[in-house]
């Protein structure tokens, strides 16, 4: 109950001044910003910080690739545009993280996979290219589980990403920083970025937000662009910022939308002003409570976060109704046909002829070829879900589970906008349980899966979530909190989660050991 | 519905996957988990139901058929594992 009895207290905090003496490293994507407008600090003062932080943590092997010259390369026109008087990007000065699921021309993209090693893209993801258009700098490529697919970013070719947050019990186990953008959250709640890109196709920006303390948003699928990222399920792909507060995410998530003819799903709708728009004031908002997402036997410390949430909403003037998502149970079945049914369709094109790795045995043929590469390219993970792809596809077996699957993914949109009939978002946890150990759900693929119980849902009906951080459970590990809005009211989620933000008073950082 | 090492070994083959009889039978038991575990969709009454085709919306564009794009071979190229005068290289597959 402690966050609730500050959250009656609650008063905004000062603006603080930054000095030169601030670690620049542990300000926030806005206050980068507006501190190098201000001229507070040279943008290259703060791309030296982060990149001596990320040069310093090679133990969270959070970066696949570290590109220091990129970000000096921004910062320095950055400082040089300042000087001139130019117009300045939104994102001027600041430098961040590249989940390695984005092509980046001319820097090696793997999609965490051996299949990709080598690969030096000669062009640039849209989202990533609006990124460096706005100013923002590279610091390098963030680690991720391989071809985005896993809860804990385990299935890397590149090796675990290890989590800066470890259990205050005295013992040293590695946990993970969740998945599949795991580089991307270990980096930011270190700070070794104050902001990064995710993408999430069943969680991956909201879980890993939880498992680290960090805010991240899924927005409606449709806003960012897929052109050039790494595909694995297209039908559920977003892209999304992670950072660590709301604001941010609001400020990249504007530069990182809008319509791109090169998306064909991508949706030709103008880009909100989120930020300006940003009010904790909920006063005349219904808060749904889905009580499918109350199962038996949820965590006891998940299920107080979530009464700890609810009374904040109400705090912020929000009122709360109980809501039924009566399909919620299948949401994880249907999604593990359709997910692995369009990545075994999309990673078809793997074939060791255009790019990435070749595996000829001697004297092999073409049939040969693909079989080899593709066997030595994709890690175990990878080929389970190929292969339970084809299996759901195959001759006899496609209208059994995919045909069933899309109808029930059907069901599963129309409980959601049945339940928006009565309030405008929705308030649920963000997974079941804080961050494990490494190793810890490994051996049993199916355990894993249920990690995205809470997350699948929103993903599979296209609508705008987001994660943010609540507090800390007795182990003094981070939990969060998810907000689901209606397809294309980011608004609302940002404004519900900035609530949030303002009452749980989270400020607490991993301890550094690394 | 559960499945044995041919059907594994089937759905490899038309997942252009080489894989060993030892990981083949060790796909056995886990393929068979997982696809026991989605089988309870089959339990969702969706009579009279859709199938969904998009999740959010949105209509089909076309474009003016003209070209935008092209005259990128060599970036095309540039990543191939081999590449010959200008085309992808593989290995002979007429005898």
């Amino acid at each position: 109950m402690m966050g609730f009895m500050m959250a009656q207290n609650f008063t905004p905090p000062p603006s603080v001044p930054k000095t030169s003496k601030t670690d620049l490293t542990d300000l926030t994507v806005a206050e980068i910003r507006d501190g190098f407008r201000a001229g507070d600090f040279s943008a290259r003062e703060v791309a030296e910080g982060f990149n001596a932080n990320v040069a310093a943590a090679k133990a969270l092997n959070a970066f696949i690739v570290e590109t220091p010259e990129k970000a000096l390369e921004a910062a320095d026109a950055a400082d040089k545009a300042k000087a001139a008087g130019e117009t300045l990007g939104q994102l001027a000065g600041v430098p961040i993280g590249m989940k390695d699921l984005f092509c980046t021309n001319g820097v090696q993209t793997t999609a965490a996979s051996h299949m990709l090693e080598g690969f030096v893209p000669t062009y640039e993801s849209t989202v990533s290219g609006k990124l460096w258009a706005a100013g923002a700098g590279m610091l390098g490529k963030l680690n991720l589980d391989q071809f985005a697919m896993g809860s804990s970013n385990e299935t890397s070719y590149y090796g675990n990403v290890i989590s800066p947050w470890r259990r205050k019990d005295g013992g040293n186990a590695a946990l993970a920083p969740g998945g599949s953008s795991g580089g991307s959250s270990s980096a930011i709640s270190a700070r070794l970025c104050p902001a990064a890109t995710g993408t999430d196709t069943g969680g991956s920006i909201r879980q890993p937000a939880a498992f680290t303390g960090i805010s991240g948003i899924k927005p409606t699928y449709g806003r960012c662009s897929r052109w050039g990222i790494v595909a694995f399920a297209s039908s559920l792909d977003q892209a999304g910022p992670m950072a660590r507060t709301v604001r941010d995410n609001a400020i990249l998530l504007e530069v990182m939308s809008g319509f791109d003819p090169k998306d064909s799903t991508s949706l030709d709708l103008a880009v909100p002003q989120w930020e300006a728009n940003l009010s904790s004031d909920l006063k005349g908002k219904k808060v749904g409570i889905p009580k499918e997402y109350r199962p038996d036997g949820l965590n006891a410390e998940i299920s107080a976060m979530w009464d700890r949430g609810i009374a904040w909403l109400k705090d912020a003037g929000a009122e709360v109704v109980d809501v039924s998502l009566p399909h919620t149970k299948y949401a994880l079945p249907t999604y593990y046909i359709i997910a692995p049914a369009e990545a075994s369709s999309n990673l078809a094109r793997y074939d060791g002829v255009r790019y990435g790795q070749r595996d000829l045995p001697d004297g092999a043929g073409l049939q040969d070829m693909y079989a080899a590469t593709r066997a030595a390219g994709f890690g175990p993970e990878v080929k389970r879900r190929i292969m339970i792809g084809t299996y759901v596809l195959s001759a006899g077996f496609y209208d059994a589970y995919y045909t069933q699957a899309q109808k029930v993914r059907a069901l599963i949109a129309r409980d959601f906008e049945q339940a928006f009939e009565t309030c405008d978002l929705l308030l649920t946890p963000t997974a079941p349980s804080a961050s494990f150990a490494l190793g810890e759900k490994q051996a049993d693929p199916l355990a894993m899966y249920l990690n995205d119980v809470f997350t699948v849902p929103a993903s599979l009906a296209g609508l705008p979530a987001m994660a943010v951080p609540g507090g800390l459970d007795s182990a003094g590990l981070p939990i969060g909190l998810q907000i689901i809005g209606k397809a294309l009211d980011e608004q609302t989620v940002l404004n519900a989660a900035l609530a949030i933000e303002e009452r749980s008073g989270f400020t607490a950082r991993p301890d550094k050991w690394w | 519905m559960s499945i044995d090492l041919q059907t594994v070994k089937k759905i490899a083959s038309l997942s252009r996957i080489s894989v060993t009889d030892a990981e083949a039978e060790a796909m056995v038991p886990e393929l068979n988990n997982i696809l026991g575990w989605v089988e309870q969709l089959g339990e969702v009454d969706v009579t009279g139901v859709q199938p969904m085709t998009a999740v959010i919306p949105n209509h089909q564009r076309l474009r003016d058929d003209v070209i935008n794009d092209g005259d990128v071979r060599d970036k095309v190229l540039a990543n191939a594992p081999q590449a010959e005068h200008g085309f992808f290289a593989v290995p002979k597959v007429i005898e």
